[in-house]
């Protein structure tokens, strides 16, 4: 029987972003699914190689909209890494209240869309009510509604004074009382329970073959999380859990979501007591970056970011690479789709929270009449490992 | 097109396609239908087709990969439609202006009518953009 071929994309009424899907589908069955990115691509690395270290924080930060602080940490964290330099006790507590509100508020965000794509309108118009106050918070902190800006190396760029630290507990007080009403809304909802539980399993061993990261893998019993494994900033000073489901379904990377809200609340109320008590400086003055390579992680709402940096002595990076989670969330779906019906794909699609913006970093040039994968890297390694052996027998 | 735009003017259906933006600029103009801002009390609507669409609304900086399905885009909308360029990235490029992937001259891709600055613009500044753009068609 011939597969017919299903196109989704580039520019479709659900998908925020551009991207394209084709799923191959055997009546109501997906079969297979195939995607295409480069639609997003900005060339960010390239661009960053150009700007000083201060300035590609800057350009990290909108190499994603929703992610638009967990970009700059990790950036931070390479640079920093360079030089081992140390940060103030103040500025980890900000950088950790910073991400943790950017976890928040990207949750909604995506339990918001979820209901959308489900059809479950109310849920999107609740989440995305309450959202709006962790943007005011933003703006109480930094000044703008989205990137924030706030990321420096050695520290952060404003401090918090006391009077907004009243503000803010204000609003975390609010917003936690009204995540309470949605995870109600959204955990006992026997609608929402029928539809999404079941649907789009990955599996335990899918989740480790693809490698899958942030709450994608932690809803499928990997319990993988930087925040805890290797604690930068303020974590290893704060409380929390980690939070890990085993189905996999798309219905347990939705609590997994809103368990991690309500964790997420928990720390920045413990940042905001900290900041109360604990004074001093917020940023280390670094007058120059030694040569050398670093690397910086930073558990961001999707997953793990993975950015590298290697500096050469000048005031900017010579090479910058960034790694999102996104990027190796979405290959998941070659598991997670096979074989569900096709009314299911697209909250499937939708379940891994996908960020092509952050995805498409770089870009890979194909000569059709060039064999690509000729080039064995291991044959090429093991071969100069066995030549090097020969010359120093022969010697 | 006087009579027609003033009709259009009541109610605008709004058709949103993203160009390779960072996409904070597509999640604001879907915060705008939501309560906070609501802008369908204004009889503005997004719509899942571009043929139902009166005003189109572009963000990005238009990669060489994504210009030419704007342009297919935009020919495929009934006429008049009015573009909408939000962000600072389709007027000037934003941080993304030495990018290798970036075309030149957006405007050769699809006539633009109205920028609004800011990255991203605030909703209010989106929404006051809509509002002249009404008056504008009511003459």
């Amino acid at each position: 029987m011939k597969a017919n071929k299903i196109p989704i994309g580039p520019f479709h009424p659900l998908l925020e972003e551009a991207e394209y899907f084709e799923l191959t589908v055997d009546g109501e069955t997906v079969v297979d699914i195939d995607m295409e990115i480069g639609w997003m691509h900005r060339g960010h690395e390239y661009i960053s190689e150009m700007k000083t270290f201060t300035q590609s924080i800057y350009l990290v930060e909108r190499i994603c909209g929703i992610c638009s602080t967990s970009h700059p940490i990790a950036c931070v964290h390479a640079i920093e890494d360079i030089d081992n330099i140390e940060i103030p006790v103040r500025a980890r507590y900000i950088r950790t209240l910073v991400g943790e509100l950017e976890r928040i508020h990207s949750h909604l965000l995506w339990l918001g869309l979820a209901g959308h794509f489900i059809g479950y309108d109310t849920l999107w118009m609740w989440a995305w009510k309450y959202r709006e106050p962790v943007l005011e918070m933003f703006e109480i902190i930094s000044g703008n509604r989205n990137h924030y800006g706030m990321m420096r190396v050695g520290g952060v760029a404003q401090d918090l004074d006391s009077a907004k630290v009243v503000e803010l507990y204000k609003h975390l007080d609010m917003i936690e009382k009204k995540m309470v009403m949605i995870s109600k809304a959204a955990k006992d909802d026997p609608v929402l329970k029928s539809r999404l539980k079941g649907v789009g399993v990955l599996s335990h061993e899918d989740a480790i073959a693809y490698c899958t990261v942030g709450p994608t893998s932690r809803a499928s019993g990997v319990p993988g999380d930087v925040r805890l494994d290797e604690p930068t900033d303020a974590y290893d000073l704060v409380d929390f859990n980690r939070i890990v489901l085993q189905n996999g379904d798309v219905y347990d990377k939705l609590v997994v979501r809103v368990l991690e809200t309500f964790e997420s609340i928990k720390i920045v109320r413990q940042c905001l007591d900290k900041l109360t008590t604990v004074t001093g400086p917020v940023l280390n003055n670094v007058k120059e970056i030694s040569p050398g390579e670093g690397i910086g992680r930073y558990e961001a709402p999707r997953g793990e970011v993975f950015h590298y940096i290697r500096s050469d002595g000048t005031n900017r990076p010579i090479r910058h690479k960034v790694r999102a989670p996104s990027y190796v969330n979405i290959p998941s779906f070659k598991a997670s789709c096979k074989g569900i019906p096709i009314a299911d794909a697209l909250i499937t699609l939708a379940s891994v929270d996908p960020c092509y913006c952050c995805t498409e970093r770089s870009l890979k040039i194909i000569d059709k009449n060039h064999d690509p994968c000729s080039f064995d890297l291991l044959k090429a390694s093991r071969e100069k490992t066995e030549r090097i052996r020969r010359e120093i027998n022969a010697d | 097109m006087g009579w027609y735009n003033k009709r259009l003017a009541k109610s605008l259906w709004v058709f949103h396609i993203s160009g390779s933006p960072c996409n904070n600029c597509d999640i604001e103009i879907l915060d705008l239908l939501t309560p906070r801002y609501d802008v369908e009390r204004l009889g503005i609507k997004l719509v899942g087709s571009i043929r139902h669409a009166d005003v189109l609304l572009v963000t990005g900086i238009f990669n060489q990969k994504i210009a030419p399905k704007i342009k297919k885009i935009y020919e495929q909308a009934p006429k008049p439609i009015f573009v909408v360029a939000v962000g600072t990235c389709v007027s000037s490029g934003c941080c993304f202006k030495e990018s290798y992937n970036r075309v030149e001259k957006r405007e050769e891709v699809i006539p633009i009518d109205m920028y609004i600055p800011g990255c991203p613009p605030k909703p209010e500044s989106m929404i006051e953009a809509v509002v002249k753009l009404v008056g504008v068609l009511n003459g």
